[in-house]
């Protein structure tokens, strides 16, 4: 396994789980019937990925956490590595403190996902993708559909979709970020959720029970 | 016309309270105990009666794959859900996981009770983080209510719903893929037989059902099939969340009935089309998996099953993706092909190579530089990927590029003699 952008990073040489992960997957495993806790390794590889960016600042998995987790849930070592090279969202090498995730599926490039990206790289310096930029801030990753075209383009930081975005939207967001701020996700045009521009044009006759 | 006091998923756009007082406030978990008392073989039949097509892409009848289930089981059975939306254009289940996911919850129990289920399981897409925040939300108050978990509304019935996060292959969103996922695996699909009714999650019977499918059950069996058959068209019964993408004025997510025009869904729901109906080029109906349609079909086909199936596309999720005349179709259908390559598990060669190859002479054809036979060549390579993989990802792989080659032949073919006029330089040979 060697980092997407070719750069060398090494490999911490130990890896256990502290009290809260400990927590995390003991109350995880109890989803899943006796004897079946090998389900419980995506949960356990999320857990490993959020220790490494509470105590490291960047969320990876190393090989020994790889391990740690093959341990935990008695599984060969080997099966670990395969799920953490096969799905997606397991960074098997260090990111940058936000992981920026532009999606340019097709939904997303009709809305103009090409602007998305070429903001981000103006605004971080990086320039091609996997890379990390050099203040160690961002690392900038092309990904598939995010399951929510209706407010393409979309640009997830970390775990939040930033939703009909442009290139003036990515400056102010990275900056917000750069000054420690997590503006609220979800549609930076201020529509509501999925409902078209401008205000539903369904569902505007029903009247419910107070609520509250 | 769909009346808002047909509509299913009242709180589509999250305007009100997600939570159970809402939930209780429009209707949800009210007697769910008399739907129950009905018994397994009358909420199947009227489930079957009702005539709701999966809404996951495939179309199956809901009712009677719950009618696979054995009606004795020494083993365990299981309701998986199928929250792993990946295809692109689709962004249905999202609002119905954030905004409604009661219904999906007590769909949950209904389903597995009719299916002599033990515990649900929801298998959610690993990028909807708020999402599956929100879910466990609405889970934990369940149980805490009683609705769900040991004597479920008061039922004797014991049941549990779960939810398992993926962590980024659209591959598990099939079914048997997602059944390895959820074991602890790499999503690969399994062959079948055996199909997961008779050997499903930790080979115990299971069946796998779409989001959508799950939280409409209630309603239906509090409504009656009746109320359900009058909606939409004959064999397409029902309403749906549309989800209209791309080139359109407003884009946005709709519940409607079925067999809806195409233009008045865009029209009326989505402000239509960039620059007006006549500047259409064409229509991707179901998500990206199905063959786009141009403007001639978009015209005036109807928005189901079968009407789509006879435009030779398919209403697969109902995600719309539009593209306007500025659009290079080329480039879309390329983009969906890489989509493909990237997503491709690996374990059969037809789907594991010649996505890979598509891709590449996709990206050639964007350029035109390919000769004008390439394109048969093209066409012939997605029929041998069709048709030839333990799961669907080939043929929905093969089904992008067939619809490009069979309504935009001579946009590729002026792009190569376009290439052709502007440069000397040699043709590379196909999969160079």
């Amino acid at each position: 396994m060697s980092a997407p952008n070719g750069s060398a990073f090494e490999q911490p040489e130990s890896f256990a789980f502290d009290a809260e992960s400990e927590a995390e997957i003991a109350h995880v495993i109890t989803r899943y019937p006796p004897g079946k806790q090998a389900s419980a390794v995506l949960p356990a590889m999320y857990v490993a990925q959020r220790q490494m960016k509470r105590q490291t600042g960047s969320a990876w998995i190393p090989v020994k956490a790889m391990d740690a987790v093959a341990a935990r849930l008695g599984m060969p070592a080997i099966r670990v590595y395969e799920v953490a090279t096969f799905y997606f969202m397991f960074n098997t090498s260090p990111i940058g403190k936000f992981h920026l995730q532009v999606c340019t599926t097709t939904p997303c490039w009709l809305r103009g996902s090409d602007e998305i990206t070429e903001a981000c790289r103006k605004e971080t310096g990086i320039k091609g993708w996997g890379e990390t930029s050099d203040d160690g801030l961002f690392t900038m990753t092309e990904v598939e559909c995010l399951g929510a075209c209706v407010n393409a383009p979309i640009l997830q930081v970390d775990d939040n979709f930033y939703e009909d975005m442009d290139a003036a939207k990515v400056t102010e967001l990275l900056a917000a970020l750069r000054r420690g701020e997590r503006p609220f996700p979800g549609s930076m045009t201020g529509r509501q959720t999925s409902a078209p521009e401008g205000g539903p044009n369904t569902l505007t006759t029903l009247h419910f029970a107070p609520e509250g | 016309m769909l009346d808002d006091k047909d509509r299913i998923f009242t709180n589509l756009y999250g305007l009100h309270d997600p939570f159970l007082k809402g939930a209780r406030s429009r209707g949800d978990w009210d007697n769910t105990a008399a739907i129950l008392a009905r018994g397994r073989d009358a909420i199947i039949q009227e489930m079957k009666d009702s005539g709701l097509r999966g809404r996951g892409g495939a179309g199956f009848p809901t009712g009677l794959k719950w009618s696979f289930m054995p009606k004795q089981a020494d083993r365990p059975c299981y309701l998986v859900v199928n929250a792993d939306e990946s295809e692109p254009g689709t962004c249905k289940d999202r609002d119905i996981i954030r905004h409604d996911p009661h219904k999906l919850i007590e769909g949950c129990l209904v389903a597995g009770f009719a299916m002599g289920a033990c515990a649900a399981y929801i298998y959610i897409r690993g990028e909807f983080f708020n999402e599956a925040v929100a879910l466990q939300r609405a889970i934990d108050e369940a149980y805490d209510a009683g609705l769900i978990g040991k004597n479920a509304c008061g039922t004797g019935y014991n049941y549990d719903v779960f939810l398992h996060r993926g962590a980024g292959a659209y591959i598990c969103g099939e079914e048997t893929a997602l059944l390895e996922s959820l074991e602890g695996k790499k999503g690969m699909p399994r062959m079948k037989p055996p199909f997961p009714a008779g050997v499903g999650l930790y080979g115990c019977p299971s069946t796998v059902n779409n989001v959508e499918s799950i939280a409409v059950a209630p309603t239906i069996l509090r409504r009656g099939a009746t109320w359900f058959n009058s909606l939409g068209r004959q064999n397409n019964t029902g309403q749906k969340v549309y989800c209209i993408s791309g080139h359109v004025n407003k884009p946005c997510n709709v519940e409607e009935e079925l067999g809806i025009p195409l233009r008045e869904l865009i029209d009326r729901y989505a402000g239509g089309v960039r620059g007006g109906w006549d500047n259409l080029l064409a229509v991707i109906p179901g998500g990206a998996s199905v063959p786009l349609i141009p403007k001639s079909i978009c015209d005036d086909v109807l928005m189901d099953f079968d009407s789509l199936r006879a435009a030779r596309s398919g209403l697969g999720t109902a995600a719309v993706i539009v593209m306007d005349k500025s659009t290079d179709v080329i480039k879309a259908i390329a983009r969906l092909s890489k989509f493909y390559m990237h997503e491709s598990c690996g374990q059969c060669t037809p789907c594991r190579e010649g996505t890979g190859w598509m891709w590449r002479v996709m990206t050639r054809m964007v350029e035109g530089r390919a000769t004008p036979d390439e394109i048969d060549t093209l066409d012939q390579v997605t029929r041998q990927v069709e048709g030839h993989t333990i799961c669907a990802l080939g043929d929905a792989a093969a089904w992008p590029v067939q619809g490009l080659i069979r309504h935009f032949r001579p946009v590729m073919e002026e792009r190569i003699a376009a290439y052709k006029r502007g440069s000397n330089r040699p043709v590379p040979l196909a999969a160079e």
